[in-house]
This record gives C-alpha cells, sequence and structure tokens, in this order.
C-alpha cells in the first residue's frame, strides 16, 4: 500500500475531506447561528465543490452525485434566490451529515443505506423545485468525448476567431503549477466552457520548455479558448472562480456586433429593469456586475454576492443576537479556521516511537536520580542541580511530546452535534445544542475511544434527560430543551460535561425499578447519590424499556466501564426539575498513569490510583469470617470481602490472618467494593505505561507494565479484571450489593 | 572462534550461536540473534507456564524471559555470573533465552544436519530441529519458533 502513488493520492484526498466537512460544519453552525454572510456561505460552498471535484478525480459517482445537487443548492443561497432560513439550515446539516457518511463510505469502500440519501436529496430538490435534475443531465454530458486541440497556435489561426462575426468570447488560459497541485482540473474548466457554445481550442506551447527541461508538475502549457456565444465574459469568468490566481487568465468579447445585438455594456442596464423579477439563472446574474458597484460602495460593509434580494439580508441580524452569545467557542473557532496554522502530517507510528524513547529518558532520568541520591553526593553540588535541571527539562519534553498526539475534541463535538440532531428528530423534540471549549485537545487515541460512550451519553441526555415539549411548556420552561457539551482542562485532566436542562432523575423510580429487577434488596434507605448510580448497574434496564434510542441506563454500565478502561471516571449530578449532568474525568494522556506503587507477595506492582477509594490497614475488630475461605472487613456499617492480592497472582499461598496488613479499597464499575490486601504500601507516582500485550500476551488481572526507577519492572494491576476473576472462583452472589 | 566471513558464500551453509543448557550443548541459527547480555533479575508474570521467568527491561522494550532448562525439561547448573540471556527474534516476537553460558559461533552446513530420532513422547523434542557434530561434541539445533511459547493461545 504505501508504495502505491495512487493510495496514498486517495488516503490524502480523504483526509482532506475530512477538514472540508469540518470548515462545512462549521460554516454550517455560523449560519445556523445568524452569520449568513456571503464569506461563511461561500465556505460551505466550497467545502462542497471541493469535495466533489475531488471525488470526480477519483471516480467516486455516488458522492459526486451528491455534492453536486448539495451544492446546486447551496449556490442558491448564494446568489441570494433562496434564503437561509433556519429549516433551510437545518436541511444543509442533514445534507452535511449524508456528505459524511458517503466520504466514509467511499474510503471504507462500503455501500451505503440510500434511504437517507435519497430522502435529503428529495428535500433539497424540493427546496429548489426541481432544477438539480436538469444541472444533473447537463453533468452527464461531462462524460461525452471532446476534443481538445493540442495544436500549436500560429499567428493565422489565432486570429481566425476575430474573423467570425458572431459574438463571442477569446479565453486565454494558462495554468499555473499551483492550479495543479489544489487538486484542480484544466479538462473541467474547458469542459464547463464548453456548456456556453461551441468552443475551439488551440494549445499554446508557446513556454513548453526543451523536454529535458520539463518540470511535469509545472503547467507549462495553456489553452486559447474561442466560444461562439451570447454569454457574458462574466459567466466564462465565473468557471475559473475556484482557481482565481492560480492560472493567467484573460477574458475578451470578441466579434463585431450586429445592429440586432446590442454590446455587452448598454445590455446590462435594461436587463436589470427587464427581468429583475425574473427567477432564471441566467438573468439572475446579467445584472450582478455593473448596477451593482454604485448603491453597494455607499454601505459600510460591501456584501459583494447578497444584493440581489434585499429581503434576504434583515432576517439573520435580529435571531443572531441571543444565540450567539452563548457559544464564545464559536467565536474562536471562526478565527482558528480562518487563520489556518501550519500543520506537519505525520505518521502516527514516528509519534509512538518518541513517546517511547522520551518514557526512555524519563526512566532512564530516574535511574540516574536514584544513583545520585545512593552515592551521597551532596544536594548542593553541581552534579544534583545539574541533575535538577536535566529532571525539569525531561519533564518539558515529555510534556512536549504528549502535546504532539493531542489533538482538539472539535471533531468530536461535530459528531454530537449530529448526534443531537438525528436523535431530537427521532423522538420530535426541540433541542437547542450548545458546546463549549471545542479546542481542549486531548491524546488522539482518547478520542476516538470516547465516541462510543459520548454518543450513548448524548442519545440519553435528548431521549431521557429532557421532558417532551408539551412538559416543558407546562413546566414553564423554554419549549427547546437545551444540550451542553462542554470540554476544559482541569488539574492535569480532561473534564467533559455533558448537560441537559431537563427535569432531572426520577429517583424514586429509579429506585422502585432497581428493587423491581432485584439488583438492590426492598426497603433500604438510600441517598440521592446511590440511587443515581443504580444507572449503571448492568441490567438496570431491560430490553422492554429500550426506546427508539437506548433508554438512560441501558448501557450504562458499558460507558463507565468505557471511560474507566481510558483511566477516566464519570459522575452523575443531577437536581429535579432543572436538569442533569454527567461528568468524564480523563488523564491527559495514556502513556502515563497515577499510580500506587505496592508490594505484594514478594514483588512490585502499580495500582490505576483511579480505582482506588481509599487505604486503610486491617484490624482484628473490623474483621468477620463468612463461610470457610471469605474474609470480610467492616468499613462504615459495609462488609467488604478481602481479596489477598499476592495470593491472587500466585505469588504466594494465602496468609492465615491479615490483620495489620495494608488495604487497598477498590471501588468497582457497578459500585461494589473490595478490599485488595497488599504488604506494604511504597509510594505514589506516575509511572509510564508500557504494553505487555504485544510481548507476551494478556495476563488475568494484569494490565500493563512499566520500568521503576531501578530498571525492574513492575506489572500495572487491573484491579477490576483481577475481583472479576476472584468473584468467578470464589461465590459471592448479591452478596457486594447488598452489603 | 570461526571468522564469520570464511562461509558466507556458501548459500548451505549456516552461522549457528551454541550454548550450555545444563550438561547439554545447544544450538540456534545466528540470524535471529539480536544480542547477549548478562542476567538480571526477571519479574515473575502470574499464571505464566513455569519456563517463563518473567520480564525484564531491555532498553524500555517488556522481554520475556524464557528458562530453557525448564522449557526443554533438563536439570539446569547452578545460576552464576555466566549465566546469559540470549535475545532472540522469530517473527514478531522477541524474547530472551536464559541459558548457562555461550560457548561458540561455528557455520555448518546442511548437509552437516541430520534428523533427531523419532521420539515422539520426549515433547521437549519436538523443539530441536536437527543434531550436529562439532568438535566431537554432539550439538543439537534449536527450531526456535517450537521453543517461543504460543502466549495467546495459552493466555486464553
Amino acid at each position: 500500500m504505501p508504495n502505491d502513488p495512487m493510495a496514498e493520492i486517495r488516503a490524502s484526498f480523504f483526509i482532506e475531506c475530512e477538514e472540508l466537512l469540518e470548515s462545512l460544519q462549521d460554516g454550517l453552525t455560523a449560519m445556523d447561528d445568524g452569520d449568513t454572510d456571503s464569506e461563511t456561505i461561500n465556505v460551505c460552498f466550497r467545502a462542497v465543490h471541493s469535495i466533489k471535484g475531488g471525488a470526480g478525480a477519483f471516480g467516486l459517482e455516488d458522492l459526486v452525485r451528491f455534492a453536486h445537487r448539495f451544492e446546486t443548492v447551496m449556490d442558491e443561497i448564494r446568489n441570494g434566490r433562496l434564503e437561509p432560513t433556519r429549516d433551510t439550515i437545518a436541511l444543509f446539516f442533514r445534507g452535511a451529515d449524508v456528505l459524511y457518511d458517503i466520504v466514509r463510505a467511499s474510503r471504507d469502500g462500503e455501500s451505503l443505506d440510500t434511504a437517507t440519501t435519497e430522502a435529503v436529496l428529495g428535500d433539497l430538490e424540493a427546496l429548489v423545485g426541481g432544477v438539480i435534475e436538469e444541472e444533473e443531465a447537463e453533468e452527464e454530458i461531462d462524460f461525452a468525448p471532446m476534443t481538445l486541440s493540442l495544436d500549436p497556435i500560429d499567428d493565422d489561426s489565432a486570429d481566425a476567431p476575430v474573423e467570425a462575426t458572431p459574438p463571442g468570447l477569446l479565453i486565454r488560459f494558462h495554468p499555473a503549477a499551483e492550479l495543479f497541485s489544489s487538486g484542480n482540473e484544466p479538462r473541467h474548466m474547458l469542459a464547463a466552457l464548453r456548456d456556453l457554445g461551441e468552443i475551439t481550442t488551440t494549445c499554446d506551447f508557446s513556454m513548453l520548455p526543451a523536454l529535458a527541461d520539463l518540470v511535469p508538475e509545472e503547467g507549462s502549457i495553456g489553452w486559447e479558448v474561442s466560444i461562439a456565444t451570447n454569454a457574458k465574459k462574466e459567466e466564462a469568468a465565473e468557471v475559473f472562480e475556484f482557481v482565481d490566481g492560480l492560472c493567467e487568465l484573460s477574458i475578451e468579447a470578441t466579434g463585431t456586433p450586429s445592429a440586432g445585438l446590442p454590446d455587452l455594456d448598454s445590455i446590462v442596464i435594461p436587463g436589470t429593469v427587464d427581468d429583475g423579477e425574473a427567477p432564471e439563472a441566467a438573468s439572475g446574474e446579467e445584472p450582478e456586475p455593473d448596477p451593482e458597484p454604485e448603491p453597494v460602495a455607499a454601505t459600510p460593509t460591501p456584501p459583494p454576492e447578497a444584493a440581489p434580494t434585499p429581503a434576504a439580508k434583515p432576517v439573520p441580524a435580529p435571531a443572531a443576537k441571543p444565540q450567539a452569545a452563548a457559544p464564545a467557542g464559536g467565536k474562536d473557532s471562526k478565527q482558528a479556521a480562518g487563520g489556518a496554522k501550519a500543520t506537519v502530517r505525520v505518521d502516527l507510528d514516528r509519534i509512538e516511537r518518541l513517546v517511547n524513547l522520551v518514557g526512555e529518558l524519563v526512566i532512564n532520568q530516574a535511574m540516574l536520580s536514584q544513583s545520585v541520591a545512593e552515592a551521597g553526593i551532596p544536594a548542593n553540588s553541581a552534579v544534583s542541580s545539574g541533575l535538577e535541571e536535566f529532571l525539569q527539562l525531561t519533564r518539558d519534553i515529555q510534556e512536549s511530546v504528549m502535546m504532539i498526539r493531542a489533538q482538539p475534541v472539535k471533531s468530536l463535538f461535530q459528531r454530537m452535534s449530529r448526534i443531537v440532531r438525528e436523535s431530537s428528530a427521532m423522538v420530535g423534540k426541540s433541542v437547542r445544542f450548545i458546546t463549549d471549549g471545542e479546542q481542549t485537545e486531548i491524546d488522539k487515541t482518547v478520542i476516538e475511544r470516547l465516541a462510543d460512550p459520548l454518543t450513548h451519553m448524548v442519545r440519553n441526555a435528548v431521549d431521557h434527560g429532557l421532558e417532551t415539549t408539551e412538559g416543558r411548556i407546562a413546566a414553564g420552561k423554554p419549549a427547546d430543551g437545551v444540550v451542553t457539551l462542554t470540554a476544559a482542562h482541569k488539574s492535569g485532566r480532561v473534564v467533559l460535561e455533558i448537560k441537559d436542562d431537563g427535569g432531572g432523575i426520577n429517583r424514586e423510580v429509579v429506585k422502585a425499578k432497581a428493587e423491581e429487577k432485584g439488583l438492590i434488596p426492598p426497603g433500604v434507605p438510600m441517598s440521592d447519590q446511590e440511587i443515581d448510580n443504580l444507572l449503571f448497574l448492568p441490567g438496570f434496564s431491560t430490553a422492554k424499556e429500550v426506546s427508539d434510542l437506548s433508554g438512560r441506563g441501558v448501557g450504562m454500565d458499558v460507558v463507565r466501564s468505557s471511560i474507566q478502561a481510558l483511566g477516566g471516571r464519570v459522575t452523575i449530578t443531577s437536581e429535579p426539575g432543572i436538569g442533569t449532568t454527567f461528568s468524564i474525568s480523563l488523564p491527559l494522556t495514556l502513556a502515563v498513569l497515577d499510580g500506587m506503587v505496592v508490594e505484594a507477595g514478594g514483588e512490585i506492582l502499580v495500582v490505576p490510583l483511579g480505582s482506588i477509594s481509599e487505604t486503610l490497614t486491617l484490624q482484628a475488630s473490623d474483621m468477620e469470617q463468612l463461610g470457610a475461605g471469605t474474609q470480610l472487613v467492616r468499613i462504615r456499617e459495609e462488609f467488604v470481602p478481602i481479596l489477598d492480592m499476592a495470593e491472587k497472582l500466585g505469588f504466594r499461598s494465602p496468609l492465615a490472618s491479615y490483620e495489620g496488613s495494608s488495604v487497598l479499597l477498590i471501588a468497582m464499575e457497578d459500585n461494589t467494593r473490595s478490599a485488595l490486601v497488599v504488604d506494604r504500601i511504597v509510594e505514589q507516582r506516575q509511572v509510564v505505561i508500557k504494553g505487555l500485550q504485544e510481548s507476551y500476551g494478556r495476563i488475568p488481572g494484569i494490565a500493563a507494565a512499566t520500568i521503576l526507577g531501578n530498571g525492574r519492572i513492575a506489572l500495572i494491576l487491573d484491579p477490576a479484571d483481577l475481583i472479576a476473576s476472584a468473584g468467578s472462583s470464589r461465590t459471592m452472589p448479591a452478596l457486594d450489593l447488598a452489603g | 572462534m570461526t571468522t564469520p566471513d570464511d562461509n558466507a558464500h556458501d548459500p548451505t551453509r549456516q552461522e549457528l550461536l551454541s550454548f550450555h543448557v545444563g550438561t547439554q550443548e545447544y544450538s540456534i541459527d545466528i540470524i535471529s540473534v539480536r544480542e547477549i547480555r548478562s542476567w538480571t533479575e526477571a519479574t515473575p508474570l502470574p499464571h505464566a507456564p513455569p519456563y517463563v521467568r518473567g520480564v525484564i527491561n531491555l532498553r524500555g522494550t517488556v522481554l520475556p524471559i524464557i528458562d530453557l532448562a525448564k522449557r526443554l525439561g533438563i536439570a539446569a547448573g547452578e545460576k552464576n555470573d555466566r549465566n546469559v540471556i540470549v535475545v532472540v527474534q522469530s517473527g514478531d516476537d522477541t524474547v530472551g533465552l536464559l541459558v548457562d553460558a555461550v560457548s561458540d559461533i561455528f557455520a555448518v552446513s546442511e548437509a552437516e544436519l541430520q534428523a533427531p530420532p523419532d521420539m515422539s513422547s520426549d515433547g521437549s523434542l519436538k523443539c530441536v530441529r536437527a543434531l550436529t557434530i562439532h568438535e566431537e561434541r554432539m550439538l543439537r539445533v534449536l527450531d526456535l519458533a517450537a521453543v517461543l511459547p504460543n502466549v495467546d493461545a495459552e493466555a486464553a
């Protein structure tokens, strides 16, 4: 694959598509917020147009077909013939979703469910009344053979078009290298010119160097095209709109104006008067060039294309104010998109290697520090202070390297806005989706693995978090529900929040349901927090209650475990009548872990700090025996089973008494707790995670490995896995839950 | 020791690294040898087969160590400073083989290798690919792929 240049170009086209789709989303969001100036609309249009262009080059017909129609409808807005109403923009969002799907499907070579595509196409067509079909037909002709002359221009033939008396245009077009490198294709432009009338092309070889000097990437030939047409210069210029500045271009009107045909300038003024009302495409463009400059120049900000329908202007402005104020990130993102930062595309493997090397450096530095300490070198010596600086540098390098893999959560948030659109349409609720902190950066791998849990939670917020529209009105709330998704860095972690302004968790219902399912014993008093956490219990809901979307509670256990697999925590806060908030707290990177270094059975192990809720020392008075082999410890009116870590890992046989041992209290996803016995708690420190699976394979109860300051390898425990495997070997039915 | 260049041109000749495991002498194709390093204490892995000594830190890589004597089911000599780890690569897997001591590098041609006797009752024999004679001593040539544990299957 890497040696296939075509595959590489194709791959980079799809990467570009992702970027274009992102800017399309940005543009649409801006439009939705009331920013319908021509530049915003142009950004959207150009994104779709560029995707279409690339797709054409790769023969992705589905993509071309959809993008073409989409683009045509957008063009109507660009030309001011269609108003960017909320409904239209909502349809554009759906169009962008479909475009995204088709891009994905084309990339992965999958087939797509055409029902949605066709539905959106139908709606798009309805918007412009079937115009697209006609253009589509023209597009077909695109495949008809076209003769491009490669005959050099000699002076006589160059004069030939001028000799012709019928009106026409003479276009001299010489593409520059940038035109090709930006993915444009002269053939398409020449083909578009053909639509204007009968064309005669001659090839201009004048700049063609000798073969030995030829740089194939640079355009060395140009064309001279004469068109027998009544079309205006501007129409021909439009064909070259997207290569402006990427070619040398001259367009002149030729032909001798006969008595019956008014000359170019004279046609314009009457045209405005006569055809101003007519919806035809051709007449809409005619009046544009000349009559406009004067009135527009009077206004402080000249919108070059918004003028034709004056009615379009006042619509967005008042609606914009309240919404635009809400997401402050909106403005930021627009700026970020505008002032494009220089970026480098790097193979992930290379970064991976750098991350590993830095991990090495960190370990080596720790080893060096240890040796220096052991050598008894005084703290104020040159060696010690040099080491101190080295330490600081290492930490800086480590952070910088980790930041390479970091990406803004923006793409993730855009996906979520789609989820909100789809799920709100499905349950018939009107939902406003607000995001903040889109530029917050997280490790790329974390972003990828967050998509599923977030999707689930966002759906839940729409489906179960928000009341029905009637319910909201009855409760005296605005009819539109609000779902807010935010991201922020907080004390070395990333915190994501999914908030709805719905009715909050109905705790009585939740508790009753849990009792009914036998998940908790009936009649036990529980705190609000405990009841909320019941949502995370596996099997809290069953298929019966699942609506079209998944129900809150269904799969929340899966959400929690996937977040925990990322070293994160998820918590719920809910207030009746006000809403519910899910907070996800994640480490900045998956490469480094906050761990508790412990000793068990003479071996050093690392337990992820996130899974430890507290540590304590076992006292005889708190311990109870249950049955033959199970020991329990009483922690604040709760009995927690004791697990001997060293024994579970097979490092030694069980001890007769665990009195005086140190214990790590581990809270599991399902809210059960276990007390892990260790010999000794050594220290709390950050460790660099090293995979074990690649070199050895999976070990039950062990998540990964790390290298300690003395160069030895220590295993990183997977407490949930260890406890789960212990639970299956012993019989502890529902005991931990009832406790 | 024989210099490697002597036999480089004979395509059927291969170079072997020989080492002691207990009282026996074994060898492996030198192509698969990445490096030889001194013995360091390994971190034991829970639930591992007895011949897996654990893992060590090889410049930041987690390297599993196989106790070759235990793998072959033979009595090992006393552990001492001459014990070494032969880091070998087979396919994508890199592991360390714990042996008593490395003895020689020598070249043999394919013709000098003879098939081991078919003793299917002795499981450890499947690790031996061939036998050969070097300086009047019998040398066992290991089949590296058979020596390395199929960890994925065992973990499952």
